[in-house]
């Protein structure tokens, strides 16, 4: 069973190399899909805090700019 | 009528979902790595190299599936002059490009066993690897062009010219003599697949539709953080 699972007839190496390749593929867009995200979250944390009281309470004024700061609280 | 698509209301649930489209990825991966390398049975003509198919089939339909919905999503952006529809069009567009890339590398390893080749420049894989193309050329347009009025235009004129392959993707199999095997699976008319096979094709293509809307969601929001962070520029 073991032996089969592995050697697939003679053909392993085809279809390990292609499933490898899909999850590989799939990691790779997942963490730099995930970077990105990291990377503009920061960005708007950082340019949240540089707002005086004036401009940061306008900013939250709008549902989705608390959400996002709320979200960079999380993560 | 596109209430529903504004940005404020739709980042409520667009940033909350990735972490369950995550979880339920990963189930449905796992359950359809089982069948797909274990539980199917082999082929009687090309053993065990067909399980090459579990992974190619859905790479190929999804890419397919999402460049129609590119297309579909740009024209709407213009009909309806809704910005939300090019950025949903964006965010679509990179799980996309690497679902053909997997069907176009996955299809060239099942080759080299079936046909004995790793690429010939036959209908279908031609056809495929135009679909690459077009898609890199969409991605390369929102990369180069700052304004918003000319990328609309040109990343939906792209998808326009580039709609016109899909349907030569599909009937290429049926138009040409081609190396690249007809469709087994109709929605119309009975398909040629075992079920012991069809249903492990089934789940490996719902966790690849699944991987892409947890991509789409992750993309999508950092777009709208970006609208977000050159909004807090002009305060």
């Amino acid at each position: 069973m073991i032996n089969e699972l592995f050697f697939m007839n003679g053909y392993e190496a085809y279809v390990f190399s292609a499933f490898s390749f899909t999850l590989l593929s799939f990691l790779g867009l997942y963490l730099v899909t995930k970077m990105q995200f990291v990377k503009e979250q920061n960005k708007f944390v950082a340019k949240f805090g540089a707002l005086n009281t004036e401009q940061a309470n306008s900013a939250k004024s709008q549902r989705i700019n608390k959400e996002i700061l709320a979200e960079a609280t999380n993560n | 009528m596109f209430k529903f698509f504004e940005p404020n209301k739709i980042f409520q649930i667009t940033s909350r979902a990735p972490k369950y489209v995550l979880f339920l990825f990963i189930v449905v991966l796992s359950i359809g790595l089982v069948e797909a390398l274990i539980l199917s049975p082999e082929d009687y003509k090309q053993s065990d190299s067909v399980r090459i198919m579990y992974v190619h089939v859905p790479a190929a339909w999804i890419s397919l599936g999402i460049f129609s919905s590119i297309t579909l999503f740009s024209i709407c952006g213009f009909v309806f002059k809704n910005k939300n529809f090019f950025l949903i069009s964006k965010s679509l567009a990179p799980s996309g490009l690497v679902f053909n890339i997997i069907a176009l590398v996955t299809g060239s390893i099942w080759g080299k066993p079936t046909w004995g080749t790793w690429w010939a420049w036959d209908a279908r894989i031609t056809s495929m690897l135009i679909l690459a193309l077009f898609y890199l050329m969409y991605l390369i347009a929102w990369k180069i062009y700052e304004s918003e009025e000319k990328v609309y235009k040109i990343s939906t004129s792209i998808t326009v010219l580039g709609i016109i392959n899909v349907p030569i993707i599909k009937y290429s199999v049926e138009w040409w003599n081609t190396l690249h095997q007809p469709a087994s699976i109709n929605i119309f008319s009975k398909s040629s697949i075992h079920s012991s096979m069809l249903y492990p094709l089934l789940i490996m293509t719902a966790a690849f539709a699944l991987f892409s809307l947890l991509i789409f969601l992750m993309k999508y929001n950092t777009e709208l953080i970006k609208i977000k962070n050159k909004g807090l520029d002009r305060l």
